[in-house]
């Protein structure tokens, strides 16, 4: 329903129960505040947006007021002003003049409205309070004296991060906000409370004392960590990015960004970056220029494809790179007449690959998640893996959804959870029949052909149950598939077992992917066996897995640090090592690249490339450098389009990033994939698997090149251990300790860590962190032999 | 925190004090037990003599299932939780309005010199500790003050000479 009101004489309709504030930002009349946010719940406390309301005997609180019919509102009256003047005055009682040295001044909501509706002279004469600083951890830096007490980042801590951390404690003059027992805070969207804050007590650690505000210009962009692909914003100063902050976009991120989001970038700025292109002649790397580079590619690649024949050579990329880099590197790769390029660095299973749908996409919009009423996530991490989608199923679970998680590493979630399910991988697959086995009973329907062979032995379990209840119950479900779900090694049958359940409770079934732009890969045709937007591939080529099998004579990386990349670390290196000719083109100068490979191309990140990344929910969303690349670095698209020149091979000819990313959209036009696939009969299912199973994570601040360079992110409590994590019950199992050494061994290889208690890995199973010192000797989800020692 | 980790820190509240925190819980909703904060801090409060430690206010969270920040703010709101060890007897004085107004100054001024400690502070024998409060809802006896639970007004330097002379 609609009312009518005034605001300073404008006649405006406003949604009855809106707050005055609301209807007044909708008509760009701005009232000051600061503890009023649009995404949180209504505090009142700080009194700054006070404005006459017609017939009220006082000002009132525009954010804490209802619109009512007829109400006539005066945001500038005196009365209104004065009301305002006195509350600043009281607000800077106890707030410092120390704007000169506050990282806030110049961007501070205090410093603003004091400008706009303060007094210009204090008549405050007596002493300042002064609150001692906070160590809230790695990313957060505090100046608690300078905190006005709106608890916006306590309110966010309660209700966008589902986590209270930050609390006030005292009273009155003693108030302080902080955590009372000294403590970094550990959520993966703590960040945001830097932006929440409307003065410089919570600012950015990392970034402190780099620039002032004015001095940084900024430019939008996308951030390139994971499929949500948040909407940012570089600020810039002296041609470096100095920090990134949210841009407002309600469809993807709202007005949120993860910490890797907003913290990872510090890795561009790393002293590590390739600046010049490098050859390895002898053995050593000599720098050269960027003509005898490109000459070097094209002769190295140009002796393999002759005297080895093109099939020889490879090519691999970071799902994080770009869709214009993509679809250069895979014509480039064809164009020689070779089929193998991938870019599931972490995948294993391939067996059904021709049915996966066009791009392996959310199946629905980020948004649309809010709104499910229930939703299986299959092998996720997603807290840590996709946070801003975890924050919307969170939304939904507060609604009441019914959010119920099926993988192997068992998270904490800060919302309720219906079913938490944390298996061995070996029984994932085994899990997941029990569900459709319980379906298929409830609903009285035929199996699909060899389900019944396969699940006799599987046992439905109550959890098996619930969950299919929950499914078959609601109106609005969805099926995930995660990113742990993508690299299991059984993903075949996890597919087609996700799509029977799908089917049979009519739920939508998505994929969350790894990096930021695994849909525009499969899009550009970054798959050894499908070409652009799904084309046949010709000619067809191998993948990742089978490349490194048949070990190449030639590879091109794009982005990839083979050693910390890839799900098989060890037949990445051996490949790459006994190769004939290693093309990188890095962003860095990598210890594994400069092992194995022959000539290093310094390519631009993100931050300096312009380029398109294409979200879960198949978002086309292009970005333009902020910054010119570093060194002689060149955007990798420009490199591959020269390549292809130098080569000789045809269409190559694009002035701009635009001109390739337009000619791929007219490719694929409006086409929509249908995640679901085929059943096929799957392999029998393992419910007591014996002996030990590694469980593989990489941890969310390990999943590319980049955040891995980030040293803010390197010193929160998400980054990865050295260590073999198990639970309580397995350590007692192996009589083992916290601390102690234990040998894990593994197709004669055998490895030593020290053991780390982990409530979160399930029962029988070792939690190793991929890239860990010796963990590539270990398959990423297969039996090992554990003992003490 | 493991479910076993929590168990030890609410191990901390002994079998009365428990009994007594579940019959304030069960003047609740179910789902709201936290209502019944500040009668927990309180009981484990008494149990501990007279103050409240971390792990307590710890153990009180994971009872009743909320935050361990939401408890360490009702903690620190409320004059009567103390964070600090205390006497045996604490000597709470209000010098609020009225009991300013009927003389509470002479009344802090007597306590501080015959006890020979400031407000705020604990006698090293630790049988005594001075606190300031605010209005206790007295104001018809002022000045006031309160001694464990009881309530003395219309206070005198004789009459708080008797009264401190009877406790031990
Ligand atoms: S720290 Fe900042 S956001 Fe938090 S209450 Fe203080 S002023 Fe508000
Ligand atoms: S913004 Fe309205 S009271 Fe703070
Ligand atoms: S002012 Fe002392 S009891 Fe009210």
């Amino acid at each position: 329903m609609l009312v009518t009101i005034e605001i300073d004489g404008k006649k405006v309709q406003a949604r009855s129960g809106a707050m005055v504030i609301e209807a007044a930002d909708e008509l760009g009349i701005r009232i000051p505040r600061f503890c009023y946010h649009k995404k949180l719940s209504i505090a009142a406390n700080c009194r700054m947006c006070l404005v006459e309301v017609e017939k009220a005997a006082k000002p009132l609180p525009a954010c804490a007021t209802p619109v009512t019919e007829g109400m006539r509102i005066f945001t500038k009256s005196r009365k209104a002003l004065d009301a305002q003047k006195a509350v600043m005055e009281f607000l800077l009682i106890n707030h410092p003049l120390d704007c000169p040295i506050c990282d806030q001044g110049g961007e501070c909501e205090l410093q603003d409205v004091a400008m706009g509706y303060g007094r210009d002279v204090s008549r405050f004469a007596e002493k300042k309070r002064v609150v001692k600083d906070k160590n809230l951890g790695p990313l957060i830096s505090t100046d608690m004296t300078r905190c006005i007490h709106c608890t916006r980042c306590v309110r966010f801590g309660e209700e966008i991060a589902g986590l209270r951390e930050l609390g006030a404690t005292g009273r009155g003059e003693h108030m302080e906000i902080g955590t009372y027992i000294e403590k970094a805070v550990q959520h993966e969207l703590s960040g945001n409370v830097i932006d929440l804050c409307p003065v410089g007590a919570l600012t950015n650690k990392p970034f402190r004392f780099s620039a002032r505000a004015w001095e940084m210009r900024q430019f939008p962009t996308i951030a390139a960590h994971d499929c949500v692909g948040s909407n940012l914003n570089a600020h810039i100063g002296k041609n470096k990015v100095l920090r990134m902050v949210p841009r407002d976009n309600e469809l993807v991120n709202e007005t949120w960004i993860s910490d890797r989001d907003r913290f990872g970038f510090e890795g561009v700025n790393s002293d590590d970056r390739l600046r010049v292109p490098m050859i390895k002649q002898n053995g050593q790397w000599k720098e050269t220029d960027w003509t005898s580079a490109l000459d070097f590619v094209a002769t190295g690649l140009g002796k393999i494809a002759s005297t080895s024949g093109v099939s020889e050579i490879g090519a691999l990329c970071s799902p994080s790179s770009t869709v214009e880099e993509m679809y250069l590197l895979q014509r480039f790769i064809r164009g020689l007449g070779s089929g193998h390029v991938d870019h599931r660095l972490r995948q294993t299973d391939f067996s059904d690959q021709d049915a996966a749908p066009l791009y392996p996409s959310l199946g629905q919009s980020i948004e649309h998640l809010e709104t499910v009423d229930a939703a299986l996530v299959i092998g996720a991490d997603i807290r840590r893996q996709q946070p801003l989608l975890a924050h919307r199923l969170r939304m939904a679970a507060l609604d009441g959804a019914n959010v119920m998680f099926l993988g192997s590493v068992g998270s904490t979630y800060q919302f309720p959870v219906a079913a938490n399910v944390v298996v061995d991988p070996r029984c994932l697959t085994n899990e997941l029949a029990g569900v459709a086995k319980a379906l298929l009973k409830q609903a009285s329907v035929n199996p699909p052909a060899g389900f019944a062979e396969s699940a006799k032995a599987v046992q439905v379990s109550a959890d098996h149950e619930a969950i299919a209840k929950a499914l078959k119950g609601a109106r609005n479900a969805t099926v995930l598939l995660g990113t742990d779900a993508i690299h299991h090694p059984d993903l075949s049958t996890l597919r087609s077992l996700a799509s029977l359940i799908a089917q049979l409770t009519d739920a939508k079934l998505g994929y969350m992917t790894e990096g930021a732009n695994a849909a525009g890969a499969w899009l550009a045709g970054m798959v050894p066996h499908r070409g652009p937007s799904g084309s046949k591939g010709a000619p067809a080529g191998s993948p990742i897995s089978e490349m490194l099998r048949q070990a190449l004579k030639a590879y091109v990386l794009l982005g990839v640090e083979p050693d910390k990349d890839c799900g098989d670390v060890r037949a990445a290196m051996k490949a790459m090592r006994d190769a004939n000719f290693v093309v990188a083109l890095t962003a860095y100068q990598s210890p594994s690249l400069e092992q194995v490979a022959h000539v290093m191309l310094p390519v631009a990140p993100f931050t300096e490339t312009s380029g398109t990344f294409v979200n879960a929910e198949g978002r086309w969303q292009s970005f333009a450098g902020a910054v010119a690349p570093q060194g002689d670095a060149r955007p990798a698209w420009k490199v591959l389009r020269v390549l292809g020149n130098v080569m000789h091979i045809d269409g190559f000819e694009f002035m701009s990033s635009e001109e390739v990313r337009d000619e791929l959209r007219t490719r694929v036009g409006n086409a929509h994939p249908d995640n679901k696939t085929r059943w096929h009969p799957p392999r029998p299912f393992v419910s007591v698997p014996q002996g030990f199973t590694r469980v593989t994570l990489v941890a969310p601040h390990s999943v590319d090149a980049i955040v891995r360079r980030s040293d803010a992110l390197q010193q929160t409590t998400d980054a990865p251990t050295f260590a073999a994590l198990v639970s309580d019950e397995t350590a007692r199992e192996l009589s083992v300790r916290e601390g102690q050494m234990v040998a894990m061994a593994q197709g004669g290889n055998e490895i030593t860590m020290p053991v780390r208690l982990d409530a979160r890995v399930p029962r029988g199973c070792v939690l190793v962190y991929a890239g860990q010192p010796g963990a590539e000797h270990l398959d990423p989800s297969a039996t090992l032999t554990v003992r003490g020692i | 925190m493991s479910a076993q980790m929590q168990a030890t820190g609410v191990a901390l509240i002994n079998d009365a004090s428990r009994a007594d925190i579940d019959r304030w819980v069960a003047k609740y909703p179910a789902e709201q037990k936290q209502s019944a904060v500040m009668a927990a801090l309180r009981i484990v409060q008494d149990q501990n003599g007279g103050w409240l430690t971390n792990e307590l206010m710890d153990a009180v969270a994971d009872y009743l299932e909320m935050p361990k920040i939401a408890v360490y703010e009702v903690a620190t709101f409320y004059s009567m939780y103390e964070l600090e060890p205390v006497g045996r007897h604490k000597i709470c004085v209000c010098t609020n309005i009225s009991c300013l107004l009927c003389g509470s100054d002479d009344v802090v001024k007597h306590l501080e010199g015959k006890l020979g400690i400031k407000m705020g502070e604990t006698t090293k024998d630790r049988r005594f500790t001075l606190k300031e409060v605010e209005c206790l809802g007295a104001c018809c006896g002022a000045p006031m003050m309160q001694i464990g639970n009881s309530y003395f007004e219309n206070l005198t330097a004789q009459k708080i000479d008797d009264i401190i002379g009877k406790l031990d």
